[in-house]
């Protein structure tokens, strides 16, 4: 009897379990913002689940950017995809060229009937995640680009205008040398080494990184950075290493905390890195834009977007997907962008977003905010839409193990930029092999 | 080494063993035979495109000057952690043992490490050492003037990594030496210091030689531990730099195929490495237990 | 003591607190940090005397509410599936290991030494190099999100078993030959003799599978999809900005003193047959 009982109920409640589950579509929302970011996607998640009762997103922390798109690639092969992955910049050719595991956003966005004009979003953030076709393949979370950060307290005591940060790098060599002069044991130091030094350097100066217009004209693209430009660059580094003017202080974003404790005066990092700046430094601070070399013509053009987009993957149910449609649609309000971009300082991905921000008088009350934003807001040509390459992962560790050598004084600039295009081209090559199609 | 007396059974000892063996074929051996079929094909990430490439990764992974240096980093950084960590230990366990009073916290305070997770001695060690925030680094440029710089300088890198490793080791090692040393006849000693021998004479020519059999024991552990068990220590601080001179073999493993998603390349080198494990497995087994006398 | 040195004495305690120190400081430095503001903490040189912010973040830590910080996953919830976890990998590894063990050193059967190397093999290729594959097989059974998928496959490796037959290996045969003049089968001899004497080292192993189970952090993270099933030690590294954002290290820390805890307690309530248990086995 008991036995039977338990099979009845069994029975009842796998047959209710569809109509509960269909009150409300789950969809998963797999990301990698940790700290105070996550706290941000988390109530992202949860407003759009409030302001409706069909869907429910549910973000999960999947471990860091690496980590959760290895995580989702084993899922995939195993047809446990989540919904929505979020996935860094350097990981875009990757995903664009798994053709048969994303779904485009713009395809999504039809196919849901949601209203989507890809002119509405700002170009340089939009064109990166834009496939060849004009099709829209992702969509733009935490865009973040690259600017220069000063110490306005640093400045004053070395005898430098507070109020004028150097805008090409002779300046900031000027006034790197300064600075030395009145004591700073660290004038300039640089986060993201192959992002801003070479990817946004780039960009800025209008040349290419890789050919195929830095990737995005197909996956035989070839690295081009050891140019005539990127060399003087990096002699310039060098050279200011060896004088003390630049010192290293890490890979990735490790160095941002030497900039906030005030140690370094100047430095070159994501603009993401506003809010750990404005919260945790004890001094004057200044926002620039990157600097540049006056004499490049075309200098300066915009720099390279960071940070990570969302991408929609393949084999879910359409009423999931219009779920997905309408969360996107969501979260691209100017009302829901703008409250972002104050709260985290990534960028407005449409102008919209932008302008509703200026016109609440943010930019004038936090001077310095918009320069990420005037940066990118430019046209862009097809040299500066950004960098798309496979593994580019590797590419990067490439980049910083071998530029590690030149401020370490083991090899020459110009060998350290060769020997990093030679074992990136390789990754390409192993790329263009495994992805031919 | 096998028992003179044994039980017979034609099903009792394959019932015995059922749960393991299965456990370890279809998690063990299935994965580790997908790893290896992996090794021979190039893959994307998603596994939506395979072709087989033959011996294709292992010819690279041989003709990477990279590869073939983290053989000699990872000789390098086992061998210091085995011997800093067997060393440093046996020493405060020879004091420890000196002491009565007292014994038993400093030995609780000692053994604390061994619960701290990899990763987070790795975080523990940025927190300690970071060039600008961290209190040791500073420590030692204004007492001493030295400057650390793990970022650049290799030597310096190797250090970090290796004080980590051996930090989360050396409760461990203290452990066993601590209970190698007490199980020493009191009476030796005593008859060592009524000839006259000092504490160091007795050292080493009593306690050390009778430790003999811990201290390899602990020596097959501790290089065991070095290879495999420290890769979240160095992903958690130099990354495998500056350049590639903290990038150990395993470090390499899990980079590729996980942070790289290089499958292929990532399986050649988990093959390797199974070599290399059934190598010293099958040395271990065959050759030195039959030399180390298990009294 | 044999002999009487009141300097020598006084060095060796003295050499005995230099060692402490260098050993405890990291775990010590760990808790002050968690007793200041991320402010305070970012100072150069930081602190080495408690703050008096004990309360404000560890509350923060284990509610995630810590303005702007931490996760809102409560601490709590990861702390008990860590624990959850750690037991099961640690009390699932002992049973079939000590059956195993015993199978390999009380038994003569056919094929033994195939079953020998092949445990043996899996003694040192940790999980991590050979996840992507392993978790295939975990996802086709259908044992993600789920207590079994994250403990056995980590169950998989003969590093109990090992043990126990190195311990086995010492027992003295006339135990057995006593056992078998009574006419006690393998079974009896195993509960009645042989499950006694492995006490300490059972004890032993619990300490190493537990520790090894809770300071898991690949495999959670790769099994799981689901927040409430995450360990603490995915806790940590969530707090720990691997972008662009700052660390609030004070909670940070806090979390890390919270993860840490039990294994400290369990290593240390049984550091008395931990250590007899290893030694027992390793003669």
């Amino acid at each position: 009897m008991k036995n039977r009982f338990a099979a009845t109920a069994l029975a009842a409640v796998t047959l209710c379990l569809p109509i509960i589950s269909q009150a409300q579509t789950e969809i998963q929302w797999w990301h990698s913002m940790t700290g105070g970011l996550n706290e941000w996607v988390n109530d992202q998640a949860k407003q759009f689940n409030d302001s409706q009762k069909d869907y429910k997103v549910v973000p999960t922390f999947k471990g860091n950017y690496d980590e959760s798109m290895a995580t989702a690639t084993a899922a995939f092969r195993a047809g446990n995809a989540p919904h929505i992955l979020q996935v860094f910049e350097v990981g875009t050719a990757t995903m664009m060229a798994a053709k048969g595991a994303i779904k485009p956003v713009a395809e999504v966005m039809k196919e849901s009937g949601v209203a989507f004009d890809p002119k509405s979003y700002v170009p340089a953030v939009a064109g990166y995640y834009t496939a060849a076709n004009g099709q829209m393949l992702s969509f733009p979370f935490n865009s973040s680009t690259t600017i220069f950060y000063y110490n306005k307290d640093a400045f004053k005591a070395a005898g430098l205008d507070p109020n004028k940060a150097p805008s090409t790098w002779p300046e900031v060599v000027a006034a790197a040398a300064k600075l030395k002069a009145s004591g700073s044991k660290c004038p300039y130091t640089t986060s993201w080494m192959s992002w801003v030094q070479l990817e946004s350097f780039s960009t800025w100066h209008n040349v290419l990184f890789a050919t195929q217009n830095n990737g995005f004209g197909g996956n035989s693209a070839r690295l081009t950075f050891n140019s005539p430009l990127h060399l003087r660059h990096f002699e310039n580094l060098a050279n200011m290493s060896k004088q003390g003017l630049f010192v290293y202080k890490g890979r990735a974003s490790v160095s941002v905390p030497s900039f906030v404790s005030g140690e370094c005066a100047m430095f070159t990092g994501s603009s993401g890195s506003y809010a750990d700046v404005s919260k945790n430094a004890k001094f004057a601070y200044g926002l620039a834009p990157l600097p540049y070399y006056p004499d490049v013509a075309g200098a300066p053009q915009n720099t390279a977007i960071g940070g990570a987009s969302l991408w929609v993957m393949a084999g879910k149910k359409p009423a999931e997907y219009k779920g997905v449609a309408q969360f996107f649609k969501y979260l691209s309000s100017p009302e829901v962008q703008s409250a972002s971009h104050k709260r985290t300082g990534y960028l407005p991905i449409t102008t919209a977003a932008y302008e509703l921000t200026e016109k609440s008088g943010y930019y004038k009350q936090f001077p310095g905010t918009d320069v990420a934003v005037q940066q990118m807001i430019r046209k862009t040509t097809d040299k500066s839409r950004g960098i798309r390459l496979g593994n580019f992962v590797q590419i990067r560790t490439i980049i910083d193990e071998e530029t590690e050598q030149i401020w370490a004084g083991k090899k020459e600039p110009k060998q350290a930029l060769d020997d990093a295009v030679r074992r990136g081209n390789e990754q390409l090559e192993k790329f263009e092999k495994a992805n031919k199609s | 080494m096998e028992k003179r007396v044994l039980f017979k059974s034609t099903w009792l000892p394959w019932l015995l063993l059922a749960p393991q063996f299965c456990i370890i074929t279809v998690f063990f051996f299935w994965p580790a035979g997908q790893a290896l079929l992996q090794s021979f094909q190039l893959q994307d990430p998603f596994g939506l495109s395979t072709e087989w490439v033959g011996l294709d990764n292992f010819k690279a992974l041989f003709s990477d000057s990279g590869y073939l240096e983290s053989f000699k980093t990872t000789a390098v950084f086992s061998t210091l952690v085995a011997t800093i960590g067997i060393g440093v230990s046996l020493m405060l366990a020879v004091l420890a043992d000196r002491i009565i009073k007292g014994a038993l916290f400093y030995r609780t305070l000692l053994i604390v490490p061994y619960a701290v997770a990899p990763a987070v001695a790795g975080v523990l060690w940025i927190f300690m050492f970071s060039p600008s925030l961290g209190i040791v680094s500073y420590w030692l440029a204004q007492s001493i003037g030295f400057q650390t710089d793990y970022l650049l300088n290799s030597n310096h890198a190797m250090g970090l990594i290796v004080s980590a490793a051996v930090w989360k080791q050396v409760s461990y090692n203290f452990l066993f030496f601590v209970a190698g040393l007490q199980s020493i006849p009191k009476s030796l000693i005593e008859a060592a210091a009524i000839d006259g021998a000092g504490p160091w004479k007795r050292f080493t020519s009593i306690q050390f030689p009778l430790l003999s059999p811990t201290t390899f024991f602990l020596l097959v552990i501790n290089l065991v531990y070095a290879f495999f068990d420290t890769f979240a220590i160095i992903d958690a601080t130099t990354h495998g730099g500056p350049g590639r001179d903290t990038s150990t073999l395993v470090y390499k493993v899990y980079y590729d195929g996980f942070k790289a998603m290089d499958l292929g390349g990532s399986a050649a080198q988990s093959v390797v490495l199974m070599v290399i494990v059934i190598a010293l497995t099958v040395f271990q087994f065959r050759y030195v237990e039959k030399k180390v006398n298990y009294a | 003591m044999v002999e009487r040195r009141p300097l020598l004495g006084l060095l060796v305690h003295l050499l005995l607190i230099l060692g402490i120190v260098v050993v405890a400081f990291p775990v010590y430095l760990a808790f002050i940090a968690s007793t200041h503001t991320a402010q305070e903490v970012a100072q150069t040189p930081m602190t080495l005397l408690p703050g008096s912010h004990f309360w404000e973040t560890y509350k923060a830590a284990l509610l995630g509410n810590g303005g702007g910080a931490g996760s809102n996953a409560p601490v709590g919830r990861m702390l008990w599936v860590s624990l959850v976890t750690a037991l099961i990998i640690a009390f699932g590894k002992i049973s079939i290991s000590l059956l195993s063990a015993f199978a390999i050193v009380y038994f003569r059967f056919p094929f033994k030494g195939f079953f020998f190397w092949s445990i043996f093999i899996t003694l040192m290729l940790p999980v991590e190099v050979r996840i992507g594959p392993t978790y295939q097989v975990v996802a086709d059974l259908g044992m993600l999100n789920s207590f079994s998928g994250l403990t056995i496959p980590l169950i998989a490796s003969a590093t109990a078993t090992f043990l126990f037959r190195q311990f086995f290996l010492t027992v003295p045969e006339e135990m057995l030959e006593a056992a078998r003049m009574d006419g006690a089968g393998p079974m009896r001899f195993f509960w009645d003799i042989l499950l006694p004497l492995s006490k300490t080292t059972i004890a032993a192993l619990f300490v190493i599978q537990f520790i090894y189970g809770w300071n898991q952090y690949l495999w959670p993270l790769l099994a799981t999809t689901s927040e409430d099933m995450y360990p603490v030690v995915i806790g940590i590294k969530r707090m720990i900005a691997g972008g662009e954002g700052g660390n609030e290290w004070n909670i940070v820390m806090a979390t890390v003193i919270l993860a840490m805890l039990p294994p400290t307690l369990v290593v240390v309530l049984m550091q008395r047959w931990f250590v007899k248990g290893l030694v027992d086995t390793e003669k």
